[in-house]
């Protein structure tokens, strides 16, 4: 071994960072060249000055206590650490959701007067907020393609200006805690909101009718989708509306 | 409670370790009050990151926080040359002091190995308090100060010829051989 390679590999040496093949190279440099010898003695002792002089720094009495208590208080703080665990429980909600939004579909009556309700809101609204359309178009291929990429699936369009019932337009409305698609047509002065999302496992249903604050509200599924018409056109017309879409469906 | 019980956890791999950090945090920033501010700060950003370290040695682990918050807090708090960069250039004994001489002849051994230690610049200072006092490996201490261990190997030979002058200069009959 060179003096230059011992020079390199002194602290190594020291440090006990050589491999054993290394540190015999090493010592055996040490009996035959003073000067490397020296001076590893001279870092030896050094090192030994300062292990038993330099002090080590305890932390002050009652560091750990005041450690503790803010510990304690910044760790609720902390909670999105638990990301696998609010997983579980997003999932465990979702999965409720999901059991209490077919049981509703399915059965509850309650949940079809919630349902019924919520679109009459939305009809009245869309009625008042000046926001009927977002796309205003009576043209029903550029009323369906405006709504693919801000929906998750693609609703049936259809026109019926020959049976009197004319497209003004499509709209994105939120109901049943989703976004749907809201068709909307007219009758005369008459505004038909006609709202459809998919039913997922739904075949067809009969038509159900409700009236509510004034306006008629005919509800049916068909092909895995919810529809709902609200109007304040009067219930045979709206059911005729009804059965026009349902054939288009 | 899970929240409870991590934290239980998080206690026991990192408040053994409460004097490194807090001797690191000393040497690191030069005096008690900001010391304990940095240990502070540090336990508190370790809580934080607790879900990120996947078991094995806490204290490697610990000790690169509270080096981390170490520069963060001198940065933020001060503006000499504490986190600069490293140079070449190797000062004369106490040249801050007004009267090196005299400090020299008054001061016990002790001292000076003290004060040789606090007057290295910080990026060395570390690596000879992480392998002096902590007694940690090339590899531990490249991975703390984020360096590569021939840095490391450079640095703490660069620290040692340093200390040994500044030893040597001030002590002769004690630091030749």
């Amino acid at each position: 071994m060179s003096c230059r390679e011992a020079q390199e590999l002194l602290h190594g040496y020291a440090d006990g960072e050589l491999d054993l093949v290394r540190n015999l190279e090493m010592e055996r440099h040490f009996r035959e060249c003073p000067a490397c010898a020296s001076d590893y003695e001279r870092l030896r002792r050094m090192r030994e000055a300062m292990s038993g002089s330099v002090p080590y720094f305890q932390p002050p009495a009652g560091l750990e206590r005041r450690l503790r208590s803010r510990l304690r208080a910044a760790a609720p703080a902390k909670r999105s650490i638990h990301w696998q665990w609010a997983a579980i429980a997003a999932a465990l909600v979702l999965t409720v959701a999901g059991v209490w939004r077919v049981a509703l579909m399915s059965r509850h009556p309650d949940s079809v007067e919630i349902l019924a309700a919520e679109a009459v809101s939305s009809h009245v609204r869309s009625l008042m907020a000046a926001h009927l359309t977002d796309v205003p178009s009576s043209d029903r291929h550029t009323v369906k393609p405006w709504f693919s990429g801000k929906l998750d699936f693609s609703p049936t369009v259809g026109d019926f200006p020959s049976q009197g019932f004319t497209l003004a337009g499509g709209r994105l409305d939120y109901l049943d805690g989703r976004p749907v698609a809201a068709l909307v047509y007219q009758r005369r002065q008459h505004v038909i909101n006609l709202f459809v999302w998919p039913a997922p496992g739904r075949l067809n249903s009969e038509t159900s009718t409700t009236d509510r604050q004034g306006y008629h509200v005919l509800h049916w599924t068909k092909a895995h989708m919810n529809y709902w018409a609200v109007s304040d056109l009067n219930g045979r017309e709206l059911t005729e509306f009804a059965e026009l879409v349902r054939k288009t469906g | 409670m899970a929240e409870k019980a991590e934290l239980v956890e998080f206690e026991q791999a990192v408040l053994p370790h409460l004097s490194a950090a807090y001797n690191l945090a000393r040497w690191l920033t030069g005096n008690d009050h900001d010391a304990e501010d940095v240990v502070q700060e540090s336990y508190l950003r370790a809580l934080k990151f607790f879900s990120g370290f996947r078991g094995g040695n806490s204290r490697p682990w610990l000790l690169t926080i509270v080096r981390n918050t170490c520069y963060t807090w001198l940065r933020r708090n001060r503006m000499d040359d504490q986190t600069e960069e490293l140079d070449e250039e190797m000062h004369a004994i106490d040249s801050g002091s007004p009267n090196p001489e005299a400090v020299l002849l008054a001061a016990a051994h002790r001292d000076l190995v003290q004060r040789a230690l606090e007057d290295l610049p910080a990026a060395l200072r570390e690596i000879v308090i992480l392998r002096e006092m902590e007694g940690m490996s090339y590899k531990e201490i490249a991975d703390v100060t984020a360096v590569p261990i021939g840095t490391v190997m450079s640095r703490l030979a660069r620290a040692r010829a340093r200390l040994q002058q500044l030893l040597a200069g001030a002590n002769p009959a004690g630091a030749r051989a």
